[in-house]
């Protein structure tokens, strides 16, 4: 199979692919680790992080020698000064007296592991004040309720855009067209009229939450009862973000439709349908798939604040209760987490950009 | 310029367009009367509702519009003061330092609806000895119910619905109970002249008792009142010049820069544009919002930091891809080849010559994202970050939502910012997208 042409063509593809990705993944972790170490710079300006790591130590430090029964029976100053010391010690063990320099990368390494210490105040369901832990208990809650709310605006607006282009003047369009500037709005404004109806007047689905309380036990239920919460967070997305993109995306077609050769192609008589997928939605697939990267971008932004107003158990409320409480840690961590997700989403819309792409694939840099 | 002189004229031509500017105007309007008539201090002052700045208003009242709908009365809150003319008062001095005052308060009451409370505020002007005072309420039908009788500090205050063995004499709530028509069933309010009337005994030569009775309404001013008892007017008001300034100063700062930027990498090639790639790359992948965030917690609040890092972090924006596709043409045309060889200096060519052929294309995209910046100004509102002293659309949203106005039912809470923020996005979406189709021609054709 190897020696065969054809086999040869896939052989060389797949390593370009590979060396594209390769390429791809090394230029975005380089980004990703600037965009937090700069988190870093911005968050320890006033020594903020110092102070974290300061408290923690205190707090450790305390905890041990209340457990030592003999230390108790030293007069309380004694103790004061001991605990000083060790908290000297400590500090300097962990290399809180260096450089901010020489600190600064030390919570880089930190930071990118996911080794964000402990939170003060705020803790996981399961009780636990590690940041990381209370972070990736976090994330399904907000993975569950985005990813379709993404996927439903893109595919909607794709298609229903080559609807309208094919109706372009009809009522519809015009329609849409007026309702444009409504999508100025960001989704968790169309959330509080959606409320406001539906949850307050209507009394037919619930004001926020993900899970009806106490939660059913059976999965079914359960499922069902998420759904029924998603419905609202879901329909805003889909309202503050459809009218625009509907209309982008029609304009952007109706642009390609008048190109000489989508033109001939239907003065050969190819169907609609035909000339629709081959000639206008083949050949503007990459742009498509890159503009969906930052419609990504900009709904992971507006997710934090749809899940305030919706009371969504996801990474967004996290931060909101991070800034009511004051935790310092807490707030760090979400920065670096969201970079994360950022990275990861362009990372790997970059790879289907790259298999959609023929330039990429067969090697060719464009202009 | 001239070119972008004509294309607003051209706005003239869509309907949607004078739409949203008449929307504009309106807010500017609204926002220059805020600024003329509330000065920044006063409005801060009563935002911040420091003590006694709030005593005659409701809690949590309905905007006065409910009353305009056909069939709803509504109590408004009526403030009665013991200096106004319909208000008697007469003392009569018994000894040296011994005197009987009398005042009465009375109190049209026209409303199908009861008052939201009853409140009495007395002072009193006294050396050592405290004058007393006896509150009796008569109502139109001649019944005379007595509330209270008190030695007075130099301020008191008489809350009528806290009054429990009034409650429990009116068989119902008391400030119900005072308006409510004797001898049937249901709740409904007396409508007449009531009087409260005040017996006080002075036990000093120079001593005075003032009393202001506040009934307290369920709708009050045009926007309602919120938990705290402050008129909502006063945010709404003052949102304006407030998201106005924002967005605008927010959009001008962030487009303008990118674009000179992006300008800049065009005409030096080479590693400049390489370095401002890749710095877009880097801006593309730092989350906004939570940066923001940790900002507000870390260090200010103040809504010119958030300006300041809002267009920071929006100089190297995606747009500056946007740019640079459009201006690499332009940088190998022969009118600045033309201008190279006069002599034209890199900046000079940057900013005469490469930044205003592109103007007309930016000033849409501007218009446009003013909404985006006021909505995000609510947006940190809404997440606590607001600004700690300026009353904002925002900061209202965030109250309401704090203390469950739409669970509770207090619509018009959240409907005023929601609509006057609604209202700014609209008017400055549809004069931006208008003057899309304007400065874009293939986009005019269909």
């Amino acid at each position: 199979m190897n020696d065969s042409p054809l086999g040869k063509q896939w052989g060389r593809t797949l390593r370009r692919m590979g060396w594209y990705t390769l390429r791809r993944s090394v230029a975005l972790f380089v980004t990703v680790v600037i965009g937090v170490y700069l988190t870093i710079l911005i968050a320890n300006m006033g020594g903020h992080v110092d102070e974290i790591r300061l408290a923690q130590i205190r707090e450790q430090v305390g905890a041990r020698m209340m457990a030592d029964e003999q230390l108790q029976t030293l007069p309380s100053e004694v103790i004061r000064d001991l605990m000083e010391r060790e908290v000297q010690l400590e500090s300097r063990r962990l290399g809180l007296d260096r450089p901010f320099i020489v600190r600064s990368f030390l919570y880089l390494r930190n930071a990118l592991t996911l080794n964000l210490g402990r939170a003060e105040h705020v803790t996981s369901d399961t009780g636990s004040r590690q940041v990381r832990l209370i972070i990736l208990e976090r994330l399904p809650a907000t993975l569950i309720l985005f990813a379709p709310a993404q996927l439903l605006v893109f595919l909607v607006s794709i298609f229903g855009a080559l609807f309208l282009s094919r109706r372009y003047g009809s009522v519809l369009d015009r329609a849409v067209i007026a309702l444009t500037p409504t999508s100025t709005a960001p989704a968790w404004f169309y959330g509080i009229f959606l409320i406001l109806i539906f949850a307050s007047v209507l009394r037919v689905l619930p004001f926020g939450g993900m899970v009806r309380t106490p939660p059913p036990e059976q999965t079914l239920p359960y499922v069902l009862s998420v759904l029924r919460h998603m419905v609202l967070p879901l329909g805003s997305m889909f309202i503050g973000g459809i009218f625009i993109s509907l209309y982008y995306w029609r304009t952007f077609f109706l642009i390609h439709a008048s190109e000489d050769y989508v033109e001939m192609a239907r003065a050969k008589g190819l169907s609609p349908g035909q000339i629709e997928r081959r000639y206008i939605l083949r050949p503007t697939l990459p742009t498509i798939v890159t503009s969906f990267a930052l419609s990504v971008i900009t709904l992971w932004m507006g997710s934090i604040i749809l899940e305030i107003v919706f009371n969504w158990p996801g990474l967004g409320r996290l931060l909101f209760e991070a800034i009511g409480l004051f935790d310092t840690p807490v707030i760090v961590a979400s920065v670096v987490i969201y970079a994360y997700l950022l990275a990861l989403t362009v990372f790997l819309l970059d790879i289907i950009y790259a298999l959609l792409d023929p330039r990429v694939r067969a090697g060719h840099q464009g202009a | 310029m001239r070119n972008l002189r004509t294309g607003l004229k051209e706005l003239r031509h869509y309907p949607s367009a004078i739409v949203g500017l008449a929307f504009i105007a309106t807010l500017v309007a609204l926002a220059l009367y805020a600024v003329i008539a509330l000065p920044l201090d006063d409005a801060i002052r009563l935002w911040r509702a420091g003590e006694g700045i709030w005593e005659d208003t409701p809690r949590n009242a309905s905007p006065v519009l409910l009353n305009w709908w056909p069939g709803n009365n509504h109590a408004e809150t009526i403030v009665v003061r013991c200096s106004d003319e319909a208000a008697t008062r007469s003392m009569e001095r018994l000894s040296d330092d011994f005197a009987i005052i009398d005042i009465s308060l009375p109190l049209e009451f026209t409303y199908d609806g009861f008052p939201d409370d009853v409140r009495v505020f007395l002072e009193a002007d006294y050396e050592e000895r405290r004058p007393h005072a006896a509150l009796a309420w008569k109502t139109p039908d001649g019944r005379e119910i007595e509330l209270e009788e008190r030695t007075l500090g130099e301020r008191a205050t008489y809350v009528v619905s806290g009054d429990r063995r009034l409650a429990e004499r009116l068989g119902t709530e008391a400030h119900i109970g005072l308006f409510r028509q004797p001898d049937i069933e249901d709740d409904v309010p007396l409508k007449g002249r009531y009087e409260l009337s005040v017996e006080g005994i002075l036990f000093e030569p120079e001593g005075d008792v003032r009393v202001r009775l506040v009934s307290y309404g369920r709708v009050h001013g045009l926007a309602g009142t919120d938990h705290r008892r402050r008129d909502l007017t006063v945010a709404l008001l003052w949102g304006a010049p407030v998201a106005l300034a924002f967005g605008i100063l927010a959009a001008l700062g962030s487009t303008l820069t990118t674009l000179v930027i992006a300008a800049v990498g065009v005409w030096f090639g080479r590693w400049v544009d390489a370095v401002i790639q890749r710095l877009t790359e880097l801006n593309a992948i730092l989350p906004v919002l939570p940066l923001l965030v940790l900002i507000g917690t870390l260090y200010s609040r103040s809504i010119w930091v958030m300006l300041g890092v809002v267009i920071a972090l929006g100089v190297f924006s995606l747009g500056i891809k946007v740019y640079r596709a459009m201006l690499l043409p332009v940088r190998n045309a022969p009118y600045i080849e033309a201008a190279r060889a006069y002599g034209a200096g890199n900046f000079r060519i940057v900013f005469r010559y490469l930044i205003p052929r592109v103007i007309p294309v930016i000033v849409p995209q501007l218009v446009t994202l003013i909404p985006s910046y006021v909505f995000l100004e609510a947006t940190l509102a809404l997440l606590g970050l607001g600004d700690p002293l300026l009353p904002t659309w925002g900061k209202v949203l965030q109250d309401a939502f704090q203390q469950g106005a739409l669970y509770k039912g207090y619509y018009y809470w959240v409907l005023g910012p929601a609509l006057l923020l609604m209202f700014t996005g609209l008017g400055f979406a549809m004069v931006g997208f208008a003057l899309d189709r304007i400065f874009n021609p293939r986009l005019r054709e269909l």
